[in-house]
């Protein structure tokens, strides 16, 4: 059975409806990310978890106890937000004690769980600070721990790195991460950035106009895409309107150019996606050609602009000090493996 | 405009604003013929009527400003946490004490809370206390309110307060440990001026019989000479202490804090 279990939830704010039909099973000790991009509802959905909405329809429950009717203070989660919200008038000790201050718990074990919280973050000597007299990495993970130190069933992140700089960003989730499995604990994490959700997680909840289109390993989501929308939405996708000229072998014509994708397909027009890094310089099974229409040298990576009967298509190539970046202009033949190409469902 | 031109309306208001009070407090010295002494203060200082209805005036300002403040930090901390829709109906109720004369205010009380009524407060002592301590919390809204909707605005309130409720926070420790103590700067400005007001508040005392500082200051005025002045220097004195004080805890506050 399922540590949390979300059922059938449904939210309207007004005539907006945010969240549909939307469900979710997670294990416990599981690491969950819900990716979309702003709007789609997935804050919603965390805030209904915390019980800061109310679903309209549906039912939450945590641990096998159904906890849709329950207030925020009875549903034992514990939330870090995207704006830290440390209390400010609070030392840092204060501040992590904060929640089992509020338990009742006994002075001197709260003293030994505050040293042990910021013993695991690695701010031992801050707990006499007050939060403006850290920088903003510190004062998340100091969040972190105040959220965590009342030992919480389930850990809530709304965005938790998206007010910091981009380097802080990349060590305070692998951080978050190491203390997630250190622990154990059940994790919910909001997000609409992709890198951070397919580097984190167990599993990905991609969301889009209040739906879960697609619940999957980060490996699931990014190579097999169930929708055009997380196709689109996760890594960069190049898109290929094409036409299908042999169903059984799955042929398909770009213009003059054949490519056989090996697989059935139902005959006539078809969208193809192709990630930039599946596309080799080097050659491979299969091959299309096109002219080089821009070449960024973007340091480690050269991302080559072509031209394939009217289309563009990006393709990355490792930076090498042996092989120039193709010129603009220059006809390029560069190949990929059939099985790299995705057949993209027609919107729905 | 040139700098001395600025100058030369600088000193001109300032002139304006100093002059009367300067002849104030040269008149408050100079009971004594021929040269300046403290006569009329020791006179008012040893005058227990004094005593009595500054200390009483005191009080009522207390009371005031806890009561007041019990008041004013919750509404305005739920109307910005729950119902920001109706901010400008609660600032034009809260505005309300000042276009509305203290007199009308201190009648409509007389009426409605008469010995005959349903809620006889002007009844007993304790009653008519309550009734005059609720008239200056009128009084000193617009500058409690304001002074403490200011001090929510600067604080993420509803932030703090879902991040409160997670960690298993109930309503009176969010206000009292986390709300108030990031309002406090503001509160003591408002309270600050109500005290201020308090203390010189003549109408709702006068007509509700109060023993208080505004009408002992009034009756001075009608029978002497130079302690009136005396006074008025002490009240002016107790009203820029108290700006003072604002200034000092509003200085204090930010210290070491990042701009």
């Amino acid at each position: 059975m399922s540590f949390l279990k979300l059922s059938h939830l449904e939210k309207s704010f007004g005539a907006s409806h945010v969240v549909r039909n939307f469900n979710l099973e997670v294990e416990r000790g599981e690491f969950i990310s819900l990716l979309g991009p702003s709007g789609c509802g997935k804050t919603t959905v965390l805030r209904m978890v915390a019980g800061f909405e109310k679903p309209d329809v549906g039912s939450i429950s945590i641990a096998g106890k159904d906890v849709t009717a329950l207030g925020v203070r009875r549903r034992d989660i514990g939330m870090v937000f995207q704006a830290y919200a440390l209390f400010p008038n609070l030392t840092v000790a204060q501040n992590v004690g904060f929640g089992l201050k509020v338990q009742g718990t006994a002075r001197s074990e709260i003293s030994a769980r505050v040293q042990e919280m910021l013993a695991l973050i690695g701010l031992p000597d801050k707990a006499d600070r007050y939060p403006y007299q850290l920088s903003g990495g510190q004062q998340q993970r100091v969040a972190l721990a105040r959220a965590l130190a009342p030992r919480p069933k389930v850990l809530l992140l709304d965005e938790p790195l998206s007010a910091l700089d981009a380097k802080i960003r990349v060590s305070l989730r692998n951080e978050i991460r190491e203390i997630q499995k250190a622990l154990g604990i059940t994790t919910i994490f909001v997000t609409h950035d992709q890198e951070e959700a397919l580097s984190l997680s167990d599993r990905v909840v991609v969301m889009h106009k209040g739906v879960a289109d697609q619940i999957g390993t980060p490996f699931e989501v990014y190579n097999a895409p169930a929708t055009r929308f997380v196709a689109g939405f996760v890594g960069t996708l190049n898109t290929l309107e094409a036409e299908v000229i042999d169903a059984a072998t799955g042929t398909v014509a770009l213009g003059a150019q054949r490519l056989v994708l090996d697989r059935p397909l139902p005959p006539g027009p078809v969208t193809l996606g192709l990630r930039p890094e599946m596309l080799h310089m080097e050659g491979g099974p299969a091959y299309l050609t096109g002219r080089v229409m821009a070449s960024d040298f973007l340091g480690s990576v050269v991302r080559v602009r072509v031209d394939v009967a009217g289309q563009i298509l990006a393709l990355d190539q490792f930076n090498s000090t042996r092989r120039a970046p193709p010129r603009v202009g220059e006809e390029l033949r560069f190949g990929l493996n059939p099985s790299d190409v995705l057949v993209i469902a027609p919107a729905g | 405009m040139t700098r001395a031109a600025a100058w030369a309306i600088l000193i001109l208001g300032a002139i304006y604003f100093i002059l009367p009070l300067m002849g104030m407090i040269e008149f408050s010295l100079s009971m004594r013929r021929g040269e300046y002494s403290l006569d009329a203060y020791r006179i008012v200082l040893a005058d227990p009527q004094f005593r009595r209805t500054f200390g009483y005036s005191v009080m009522m300002a207390i009371a005031t400003i806890v009561v007041g403040m019990l008041l004013v930090v919750p509404t305005a901390y739920w109307v910005q946490l729950k119902l920001p829709r109706l901010r400008p109906l609660i600032e034009f109720m809260t505005l309300l004490p000042l276009v509305i004369p203290a007199i009308v205010v201190v009648f409509g009380y007389i009426r409605l809370y008469n010995t005959s009524s349903w809620l006889p407060l002007t009844g007993s002592l304790t009653g008519t206390n309550i009734l005059l301590m609720c008239g200056y919390i009128m009084l000193g809204l617009p500058y409690m309110y304001r002074a403490v909707d200011t001090g929510l605005r600067a604080v993420d309130v509803a932030t703090l307060t879902e991040a409160a409720q997670s960690l298993g926070a109930g309503w009176g420790t969010i206000l009292w440990r986390l709300i108030l103590p990031n309002v406090l700067v503001a509160v003591l400005s408002g309270a600050f001026v109500t005290f201020a007001i308090v203390m010189g508040e003549f109408t709702m005392a006068a007509l509700l019989n109060r023993p208080a500082f505004g009408p002992y200051l009034q009756l001075m005025g009608a029978n002497r000479a130079y302690e009136p002045f005396a006074l008025a220097t002490i009240a002016f004195a107790i009203t820029w202490a108290c700006i003072g004080a604002m200034q000092l805890f509003t200085r204090f506050s930010r210290q070491g804090r990042p701009t």
